[in-house]
């Protein structure tokens, strides 16, 4: 850790008078094993490193990657990225961040036990988690993998501009994908736990999960097409906030791509929904106590009560709109800052899915969704994407149904948000998922 | 061919033997080790300014070891003997051999680099002929009408070399170069804001400008977007589909691809399992993948595991002939790999994978085979697409299309996405033109790993598919 910080701290020393100069190290270590009947398929254990070298000189930014801690590699990557800068247009808004009046919150996301975890140990938990599904019912025919994995990440970042951070967490996951089949038919369903620790973890969840996933879409039909109320189950509501988060970064707004750029103030989604940015909630899978330019990540509102609150801004973008940074900046090692929020959520509501569901005479559960980098434009705002659920009929699950697209576009979408159900779940993506009731969406299907 | 070929070995052969044995020393039956050199450039111009120039470097090793069901891997960026040793130690252990042997290993070559496919290596340009590029292709969007509101623009290109050997004394190796250019716009009209996107990728070096014109990819990318302000939403429901030439590779990459890579197939989780031999698509259809293909995306000399790429043929006139193969499903069956084991990096295990897959042409005139649909959808230009190969199902987005009525093509119409069944797909085929070509160049990500491919179609028909619109 501190030696990550101390090879960032020997580039930035060799700042030329007039260069400004971020270097920003990642150390990983990560463990993977999958299970396969009952034996182990694979085991890696894996070690990797790299720094990304940012340079800054009359507005113009240069940068250059390795995947190293090698110091010679390094010193070539400072050059290279000094020559590179020499071809950028010169921006005015250009520059470093530099160190603001906000500590970094003190985040418990890095766990010892995780660090002396054996390896045995690991592998038995992906056995007994392929075990578990396999044997969690007769209609389970395979488990196309079972994987237990882990990292331990470290990152540092310094510059000429008096940055100094590192961060510390660690990471686990188990899960599985199961295959089940009735009748000549076959279908798939996962299931997944996820903690900061083995401990945190539930093999039994992650099982049962993959298996009431897979066999509840046995004899799944076509629906027809037609418009209908869908409620989206934490999974798929997660993926599509995520998406919602991306419309609203300072970037995408300052260049003319958010659909949302001259909204600020307005209403733009139901009152029901209050959107948040939080990478300081130790919960998230993606909480952080410092962002990608090292600056401390703070919370942020987004949209409070359905209105238009915020957009999120890296120093660049903070600059350029003559604001301050939001602590959003993301990237990894090899690529130079981006916007983006980091842990979304949604203030959750008082009623269960069952509650939700029960209020419902005729609808549609979605419980995955297909195709959503290419079905969903989020300059537009125009979405389809594939999916499969259950029918809802008379308040209750009824008939599984697969094939079919939901179609509407993220405005519309957003301010039909009905009812925001009590069951927020912190997912392994950048925002957490809760049940959605969404008055109408268009079906694709017969 | 490149002036300066430097045909010695990423790492000496001896290393490399060195590496393998200490790997084999606890019993292994299987040890293989992967070595990667690549150094990429990437420039991006965005809102008019060059953003950056940015260089990428990579360099690492990765260990395989296989002992019975089990594989172990490790990975390194240190290529010191030292580190390879640890590194090897660390497979060994991950595959749980606790055994005591010592087998020796012969190369069967000499491990020599083959020369790089590149007139122009893009590591002698200048960046400032790089950045030349994006400005033309910005110009030209930005003239192309007033409504063309964002240009952005991004070069690319890399050269990875990669040096495989492995305990049954295959030694081999491989230069790729490649060289990819794409523009998007967004175009801004009263109802909102459309984007339009125009992109080119091939396994070849800088030489690739003197035959494509950025200016016109940039018109291309500013006309997806302009006529898409006018676009009307997309119908809603099943009815006929037909794709444009070089768009519908997707559609095959993911109605039946995914499904016919061994991997899948050996776990029962593709709807292809148990059917070779059988008539899964219409007669017309005759489905390749081919590793080999001069200057397209998805071309190599030699796979990640060290086996030449290799045209295989999947469908035949209808028929299911053959999946593709990696080493440790090939092995398993006892047959021939397929040359299609690869990998995004050293610091993943290889697993079967596409190369560039197409659709053979057809009989069919491509103008008679819209005039002939009454009513249905024109898809000029795919977005990406996602399978679940279990139950055939598979999506894939339409970024230009068009109404089709009374045999015409009429309403441009928003982007969305289709949807349809594998096997019933393949049968659904019911006209295939003789105007193929390549689409745009793509990644195809599977288990978290990403690697280009390149799939090309002629103009053909399904006469049903579900298109996902909000239009009743």
């Amino acid at each position: 850790m501190s030696d990550l910080l101390a090879l960032c701290d020997r580039l930035v020393a060799q700042a030329q008078p007039g260069e400004q100069v971020e270097v920003v190290a990642v150390h990983e270590r990560e463990t993977e094993v999958r299970a396969y009947e009952g034996q182990v398929e694979s085991l890696t254990a894996a070690e990797s490193q790299g720094v990304g070298v940012r340079v800054i000189r009359d507005g113009r930014q240069g940068f250059a990657s390795a995947g190293t801690l090698d110091l010679t590699i390094l010193d070539e990557a400072l050059a290279e990225a000094r020559e590179n800068l020499a071809f950028a247009t010169p921006d005015e808004f250009c520059a470093l961040a530099t160190p603001d009046a906000l500590d970094p919150a003190a985040l418990d996301i890095y766990r010892q036990e995780l660090v002396d975890f054996p390896v045995e140990t690991k592998v038995a938990l992906a056995l007994e988690l392929e075990r578990r599904t396999r044997e969690g019912d007769p209609r389970i025919i395979g488990v196309e993998s079972a994987d237990y994995s882990d990292s331990v990440t470290q990152t540092a970042v310094a510059t000429t501009t008096g940055i100094r951070t590192t961060t510390a967490e660690t990471g686990c996951f188990l899960s599985a994908y199961s295959l089940a089949e009735e009748n000549g038919d076959t279908q798939a369903g996962f299931g997944f736990s996820v903690g900061r620790q083995p401990s945190d973890l539930d093999v039994n969840q992650a099982a049962v999960d993959a298996v009431e996933r897979s066999t509840r879409m046995l004899g799944a039909v076509k629906p027809p097409s037609g418009r209908m109320m869908v409620v989206l189950d934490p999974w798929v509501s997660a993926q599509f906030l995520g998406i919602v988060g991306g419309t609203l970064s300072g970037e995408a707004v300052q260049k003319g791509r958010s659909l949302f750029a001259e909204r600020l103030g307005d209403q733009v989604a139901a009152s029901t929904l209050t959107l948040i940015d939080d990478p300081t909630n130790p919960a998230a899978f993606t909480a952080t106590a410092t962002d990608g330019e090292g600056l401390a990540t703070r919370r942020n509102v987004l949209m409070q009560d359905g209105r238009l609150e915020k957009f999120v801004h890296n120093s660049y973008t903070a600059r350029r709109a003559g604001t301050a940074s939001t602590g959003s900046a993301v990237r990894g090692y090899a690529s130079t800052p981006g916007v983006g929020v980091q842990a979304v959520s949604v203030q959750p509501g008082e009623l269960s899915p069952a509650a939700l569901i029960a209020g419902i005479t005729d609808g549609l559960l979605v419980q995955g969704v297909s195709g959503l980098h290419s079905g969903v434009n989020p300059v537009s705002g125009d979405f389809s994407t594939g999916a499969e659920g259950l029918r809802i009929r008379n308040g209750e699950l009824a008939e599984p149904v697969r094939e079919f697209t939901i179609a509407s576009t993220l405005q519309k979408m957003l301010l039909e948000v009905t009812a925001v159900g009590d069951d927020l779940v912190w997912l392994p993506m950048k925002a957490a998922g809760v049940t959605l009731v969404i008055a109408e969406l268009t079906v694709s299907g017969a | 061919m490149s002036t300066q070929h430097d045909a010695r070995p990423l790492l000496d052969p001896a290393l490399l033997q060195e590496t393998i044995e200490t790997a084999l020393q606890s019993g292994a039956t299987f040890a293989e080790v992967f070595v990667e050199d690549k150094r990429s450039t990437s420039a991006v111009l965005d809102d008019s300014k060059i953003e950056e120039l940015t260089s990428g470097r990579r360099r690492g090793a990765g260990i395989r070891v296989v002992l019975g069901e089990t594989t172990g891997f490790a990975h390194t960026a240190d290529l010191s003997p030292q580190g390879l040793q640890t590194a090897a130690r660390a497979a060994a252990a991950a595959a749980q051999s606790a055994g005591n042997s010592n087998r020796s290993v012969a190369f069967t070559a000499d491990g020599s680099m083959p020369a790089p496919v590149a007139a122009v290596m893009p590591d002698q340009v200048s960046g400032s002929q790089k950045v030349a590029l994006l400005q033309k292709a910005d110009q030209a969007a930005r003239g192309f009408q007033a409504a063309i509101t964002q240009v952005s623009a991004h070069y690319a290109d890399s050269r990875r070399r990669i040096q495989i050997a492995n305990s049954e004394g295959l030694l081999a190796g491989d230069d790729q170069v490649r060289t990819l250019f794409a523009v998007s716009c967004v175009a801004q009209g009263d109802l909102g804001r459309q984007t339009g996107r125009q992109s080119m990728g091939h396994t070849v070096g800088f030489e690739i400008f003197d035959s494509v014109d950025v200016e016109s990819m940039a018109l291309q990318a500013a006309q997806r977007a302009y006529t898409k302000l006018s676009a009307v939403p997309a119908p809603s429901g099943e009815m006929p589909v037909v794709v444009g030439p070089g768009g519908g590779g997707v559609l095959f990459h993911e109605a039946c691809g995914h499904g016919l890579e061994a991997d899948i197939i050996a776990k029962s989780a593709s709807v292809f399992a148990g059917r070779r031999g059988e008539m899964v698509a219409n007669p017309m259809v005759t489905l390749v993948d081919d590793g080999t293909m001069a200057g397209e995306w998805g071309r190599y000399g030699v796979d990640d595991e060290g086996n030449f790429a290799q045209r295989n043929v999947l469908i035949e006139n209808g028929v299911l002939t053959d999946y593709m193969w990696d080493y440790l499903r090939a092995t398993k069956e006892g047959r021939p790999c397929s040359g299609n084991g690869r990998r995004e990096s050293y610091q993943h295990l290889p697993m079967v994978r596409m190369t560039n897959t197409f659709l053979e042409p057809g009989p069919d005139d491509p103008a008679e085979i819209i005039a002939s649909t009454d009513h249905g959808v024109y898809v000029a230009q795919l977005g990406g697409g996602q399978v679940n190969t279990v139950t055939g199902d598979f999506v894939f987005g339409m970024t230009e299309a068009y109404l089709i009525e009374n045999g015409e093509l009429t309403s441009p119409i928003r982007d969305g996405n289709l949807i349809g069944n594998g096997p019933q797909t393949l049968q659904d085929i019911d006209a295939i033109a003789g105007d193929f070509a390549m689409g745009s160049p793509g990644t195809c990500g599977k288990d978290g790993q990403g690697v280009p491919v390149g799939d090309g179609t002629p103009t053909l028909r399904v006469a049903r598919l579900t298109v996902g619109g909000t239009a009743a």
